[in-house]
């Protein structure tokens, strides 16, 4: 029978199937950071349990470190926020009681969990990785199937090394076509939220197929899977081809030699077949997908940013013009104004979602040789892990991002959730090329507008949101 | 965890759509270590009028009248009225603890995100889904009646209103059965240790590059 991808990924990890709908999964990667993890290494140690299978597991510090050099470099001791550092202490110590993998704080391999995990060849095609981060669906990209777990799981999985899951159903979105210019992965994303809602994928693994999405690279589908937990569902992914066996062929964790040969062949097998039945599909024409940029305070309060704001007339019923009315007072924004005249205050440049390489090369190229508005009071650049940042620096990236009046600051997950001190003020507006505009995120008050990095970038120097094209620039996409 | 069996309980409502699991318990409250004490920052955002900071002394803090949770008809609630796709974002069962903590046995709503809804079962707190014509008779009448109370029957799935109508809801058998015993995941799951471990000798031959090891 005709099989998706999910189900390939889902028969090839199923230790059992109850009768009550229940199945238990084997999870062949766990990824661990310094805030969801704490509670479960206590939880194993007080029922005196140990790790099912040690060399699944690594950890990496991540959404609670400190993006400043001078605040780091001296190491954890040193580091100025007391609660901070107990929590990043705690991960050392229970990865040296366990002994877990750790890449500390300062390796130039440590970054945000799922920069670092791919980047390391720790997650590969066809592999059940679990990590307690909802974005952990990023890993979907590789075809591996990826979920982002609760506390409780975390400690579940340590002990057990499966999950106990039901299986969900297959969601199709194709993305047909070619994106048109300065359009990129972080646009899909949003477009496809757009268009089904922060809850439409809910039970459901969603599959990027299409040609629009054959021609992202890996970093611009890792930026599609990542979004896929805003639009409700628990794991993206997309099919292996040749540019997800590039990606990983010379990854430091990657099988090598005959070990490579064999995994290459089962790697080749995960796509979905031809005939695989969805359970729900839409398609989106990749070239009418045009810059998108969030007005509201959930990822679905989205639109081009050739477009406006909604009014309340346009809404369907209370509910809807309750929601609007609440998000336009918290965002500071009126109904029906258009997209380009909204001023940000800040720029955020980073995150799971785009802090990858290639995002910094998009947002570079709009920067180069240009100025930060005066109106703008932050903008910080804050790559994904320490290895993007010394490509970067490689490149010249960051003379560009420091010339152009940004921050260049050290790898984490920085004003993204906002618990280190890079944060918005009460009020401050920001063009973030993060996942999330919910109210407070990025700080308590502050006001969010998720975008693509060239899209951020464009913000920055003209001081609201502009299309690419009238920043004068021509970008790739990415 | 703590068994659920039968609960009765006074019923708060929290009327929007989306609630997000950084508004239940925003990040800077994450830097904890603990499970536990997270319930007088439920909400905080929206409960205080001043912003929170972790270990601080909440008692003195000043409220917001107009949120719900603070008003005195709702005191002493223990089961949340709330609207589609509660729960959603990130996958902090920090979350799930806070509404522990605080005191909730119950949510009900029209839909919760996949993550929430785990945790919260995992942690003796019943998420309920019903239609939306039902939520939104319940935001009526709880709006209407002061002291509007629901009995919870999880062996029966019923719910009993206060004008003596009799609802009935659905949940995973295997969740339900966790809940009313009380019992621990992994405590079941380590039942079937053969079983995962005849799996994992099927999968190291088949998949010899996933058990190669970490080394950096």
């Amino acid at each position: 029978m005709a099989k998706t991808l999910y189900d390939k990924l889902w028969d090839a990890h199923l230790v059992e199937q109850r009768d009550d709908g229940t199945a238990l999964i084997y999870i062949d990667r766990h990824l661990l950071h310094e805030v969801t993890s704490p509670q479960a290494f206590e939880g194993l140690t007080l029922a005196n349990r140990d790790l099912w299978r040690l060399s699944a597991n690594l950890a990496v510090p991540d959404h609670n470190v400190s993006t400043l050099k001078s605040e780091r470099e001296a190491g954890l001791d040193a580091l100025p926020d007391a609660v901070s550092r107990v929590q990043l202490q705690t991960l050392d110590d229970n990865c040296e009681a366990f002994d877990v993998v750790e890449i500390p704080l300062n390796d130039v391999r440590q970054g945000i969990v799922h920069v670092m995990g791919p980047e390391q060849g720790a997650v590969l095609p066809g592999m059940t990785v679990v990590c307690g981060d909802s974005h952990t669906s990023t890993h979907g990209a590789a075809g591996a199937l990826a979920h982002g777990i609760g506390t409780s799981e975390v400690e579940h999985v340590l002990a057990t090394q499966c999950l106990i899951q039901r299986k969900m159903n297959n969601f199709r979105v194709e993305v047909t076509g070619r994106l048109p210019e300065g359009a990129t992965a972080k646009d899909i994303a949003l477009a496809v939220i757009g268009e089904i809602g922060t809850a439409g994928g809910t039970g459901y693994a969603l599959e990027f197929t299409g040609s629009a999405i054959c021609e992202l690279s890996m970093e611009g589908r890792m930026t599609l899977c990542n979004m896929a937990i805003e639009a409700g569902a628990r794991c993206g992914l997309v099919a292996v081809d040749e540019v997800t066996l590039d990606y990983f062929r010379d990854k430091p964790l990657a099988p090598k030699g005959a070990l490579w040969e064999s995994a290459e062949a089962w790697w080749r097998t995960l796509h979905s077949d031809e005939g695989a039945v969805f359970d729900r599909s839409i398609t989106l024409d990749g070239a009418a997908i045009a810059p998108q940029v969030t007005w509201g305070t959930s990822p679905e309060m989205v639109t081009s940013v050739h477009g406006r704001v909604p009014t309340m007339a346009e809404m369907p019923d209370e509910t809807a013009r309750l929601g609007l009315s609440r998000a336009l007072e918290y965002m500071g924004l009126e109904e029906g104004m258009a997209i380009s005249d909204i001023k940000p205050d800040a720029v955020f440049i980073g995150s799971c979602t785009n802090s990858r390489i290639e995002d910094l090369r998009a947002a570079a190229r709009v920067l180069e040789g240009r100025k930060v508005a005066p109106s703008i009071r932050k903008a910080l650049v804050v790559p994904g892990s320490g290895l993007v940042k010394a490509q970067a620096e490689a490149e010249g990236l960051d003379r560009i991002f420091i010339e152009a009046g940004m921050e260049w600051r050290e790898p984490g997950c920085s004003m993204c959730l906002a618990m280190n001190a890079d944060r918005l003020l009460p009020g401050e507006r920001c063009a973030s090329t993060s996942n999330r505009n919910f109210e407070g995120r990025q700080g308590s008050g502050g006001r969010t507008h998720l975008v693509s990095p060239a899209m951020a970038a464009a913000a920055a120097v003209a001081g609201h949101f502009v299309p690419l094209e009238s920043a004068g620039s021509v970008v790739e996409g990415g | 965890m703590k068994p659920f069996t039968v609960h009765s309980g006074l019923v708060a409502p929290m009327d929007r759509a989306n609630v997000d699991t950084d508004l239940m318990i925003p990040k800077q409250f994450l830097k904890s270590i603990k499970r536990s004490g997270f319930g007088p920052n439920l909400f905080d955002e929206l409960r205080y009028l001043d912003e929170g900071v972790p270990n601080a002394d909440n008692s003195s803090r000043p409220l917001n009248p107009d949120f719900p949770l603070n008003m005195p008809r709702y005191q002493g609630a223990s089961i949340l009225l709330a609207r589609e796709n509660f729960g959603c974002g990130s996958s902090r069962e920090h979350a799930a603890w806070a509404m522990e903590d605080f005191g909730f046995r119950a949510v009900i709503a029209p839909s919760f995100a996949d993550i929430f809804r785990s945790n919260a079962l995992k942690n003796g707190i019943l998420p309920i889904a019903l239609a939306v014509d039902q939520i939104d008779t319940l935001f009526s009448a709880l709006h209407a009646e002061e002291g509007y109370t629901l009995t919870i029957d999880l062996e029966a799935c019923t719910i009993l209103l206060p004008n003596g109508a009799l609802w009935s809801f659905e949940i995973d058998a295997f969740r339900r059965d966790c809940l009313l015993k009380g019992l621990d995941d992994i405590g079941i799951t380590l039942q079937r240790a053969d079983a995962i471990r005849a799996f994992e000798g099927q999968h190291r031959e088949r998949f010899p590059w996933l058990f190669e090891g970490i080394v950096l």
